[in-house]
């Protein structure tokens, strides 16, 4: 039997169910998030690694195990998937990073 | 480079899963067919197909034995260097009677390494006087395995073989994952080989198509888009050409089956092909047009019926040399749990999707 933990990769099946605390916006949630993943200027598999990239940065479980597998699906491999992490960890250190301009500002206006 | 096998045949380990019967009995346990996943039969006949019937034998497939160079840990054949079965010349001259009766536009050689049959190249030849179209589903590294094999480009080109690989990613780890160390580089170089003598290139009349399944318990996305993604990664790398990818799902038998058991992932890939089940592709399932021959001379509905003992519902007429034409097109397709890999998302059959 699995360990009880707040995050369960099965509850990412009922994802559908949040209809039933608010049909209409979910139904048109999901509708949006449909057209959104459609095959476009960008391809389903450029989309799925973007959303692996975005997951890891937002650090959704459920989000990490869905695009994890469409991007297998959609033909990207190992190699192509940690790259997209990697995108999304150097914007996230980058994003850290480029903020102490504003603490080397603050720091200099405030010494001798 | 010589190939690593990554395993043996489950004949040759004895596992439990060699027998058929213990497959079925995965597939259609009580708590699985009950419960959690419906039966296969009873979806189709909501759908109103009762009884489901072929629309017409067209593809006349032979598997025309289980040895192989490969033991690729997918194979629902369970083919392998350790397999000595071999379809014997006085079944291929059955099959060449009912082939010169002109029902059948299309035979579709497969294995095994079909080319590894002693009497293929004769067949071959046998089907191109008959006018047939013939498919053979070479496993590529067959060509680059020993001398004797290396002229197969020029054997296919002069026939008019159109010639159906296996090529899983256009990567090697991927592909070795799958089929054994060594297998990626050894299809590369058989590529450029069947490319030298014309395969793929536009405009030869020789066609070459490749089949992807997935590398592992996922369903295979969009076969366009798929192919358009082999097609420039191909080209970038290799600078080889193609005709068409099929995608194809991987059905839940045999050595697959076993993968999907070792790692856990059978509930959950099952699962996934029943949400899956795509009503529409139901009529254009290949066993609707296909007669798929066992190297024994016994009739099937499909090649996956085949390697579970399922054999053609023709009492009169299952085996090669009781062929029957009305019979076989008035036959009840056996249908079981594992049908529900060429029915989810577009489809799969030998073709790749079928909608």
């Amino acid at each position: 039997m699995s360990e009880k933990t707040y995050f369960n990769p099965e509850d990412l099946k009922k994802f559908g169910n949040i209809s039933e605390f608010q049909p209409e916006m979910a139904k048109k949630f999901f509708a949006w998030y449909g057209e959104v993943f459609k095959e476009g200027a960008l391809t389903e598999r450029e989309k799925a690694l973007i959303a692996l990239a975005v997951a890891h940065s937002e650090q959704c479980p459920y989000c990490i195990d869905a695009y994890s597998t469409a991007c297998l699906e959609k033909g990207a491999d190992e190699e192509q998937m940690m790259e997209a992490v990697h995108v999304a960890a150097a914007i996230k250190s980058g994003a850290a990073l480029v903020n102490s301009t504003q603490m080397m500002n603050h720091v200099k206006k405030l010494t001798m | 480079m010589a190939i690593k096998q990554r395993t043996k045949s489950l004949k040759a380990r004895n596992s439990e899963l060699a027998d058929t019967f213990v497959q079925l009995n995965v597939l259609n346990g009580k708590d699985r067919v009950d419960e959690k996943f419906p039966s296969f039969n009873k979806k189709v006949a909501d759908l109103g197909f009762v009884p489901f019937q072929p629309t017409k034998m067209e593809i006349f497939q032979m598997n025309v034995g289980k040895m192989c160079n490969q033991t690729c840990a997918h194979c629902h054949v369970d083919a392998g260097p350790d397999r000595k079965e071999i379809m014997t010349k006085e079944t291929m001259e059955q099959c060449l009677e009912v082939l010169a009766k002109g029902d059948f536009h299309t035979v579709d050689l497969t294995g095994g390494a079909p080319e590894m049959n002693p009497h293929f190249r004769w067949f071959v030849e046998e089907c191109s006087k008959l006018g047939l179209q013939i498919i053979d589903r070479c496993n590529l590294t067959i060509i680059v395995a020993n001398k004797k094999y290396h002229d197969l480009p020029e054997f296919f080109a002069k026939h008019k073989v159109q010639v159906v690989s296996s090529l899983p990613y256009f990567s090697a780890s991927r592909t070795d994952k799958q089929r054994g160390d060594g297998v990626f580089e050894d299809s590369i170089k058989a590529l450029k080989m069947l490319n030298a003598v014309g395969y793929g290139v536009a405009n030869s009349g020789l066609e070459l198509n490749l089949v992807y399944n997935p590398t592992g318990a996922f369903l295979p996305g969009n076969q366009a888009s798929l192919e358009q993604e082999f097609k420039r990664q191909l080209q970038r790398k290799y600078d080889i050409v193609f005709n068409q990818l099929y995608a194809i799902t991987n059905l839940p038998i045999s050595r697959f089956l076993e993968y999907l058991l070792d790692s856990g992932n059978y509930e959950d890939y099952m699962e996934k092909l029943v949400n899956a089940f795509n009503p529409a592709t139901v009529q254009s399932v290949m066993c609707r047009n296909t007669i798929s021959v066992g190297w024994d001379g016994f009739l099937y509905d499909c090649d996956f019926n085949q390697m579970l003992d399922l054999k053609v519902a023709a009492p009169k007429s299952q085996h090669i040399s009781d062929f029957d034409a009305k019979a076989l097109n008035d036959r009840t397709i056996i249908l079981n749990q594992h049908c529900y890999g060429c029915t989810a998302g577009a489809g799969s059959s030998c073709g790749g999707e079928v909608v």
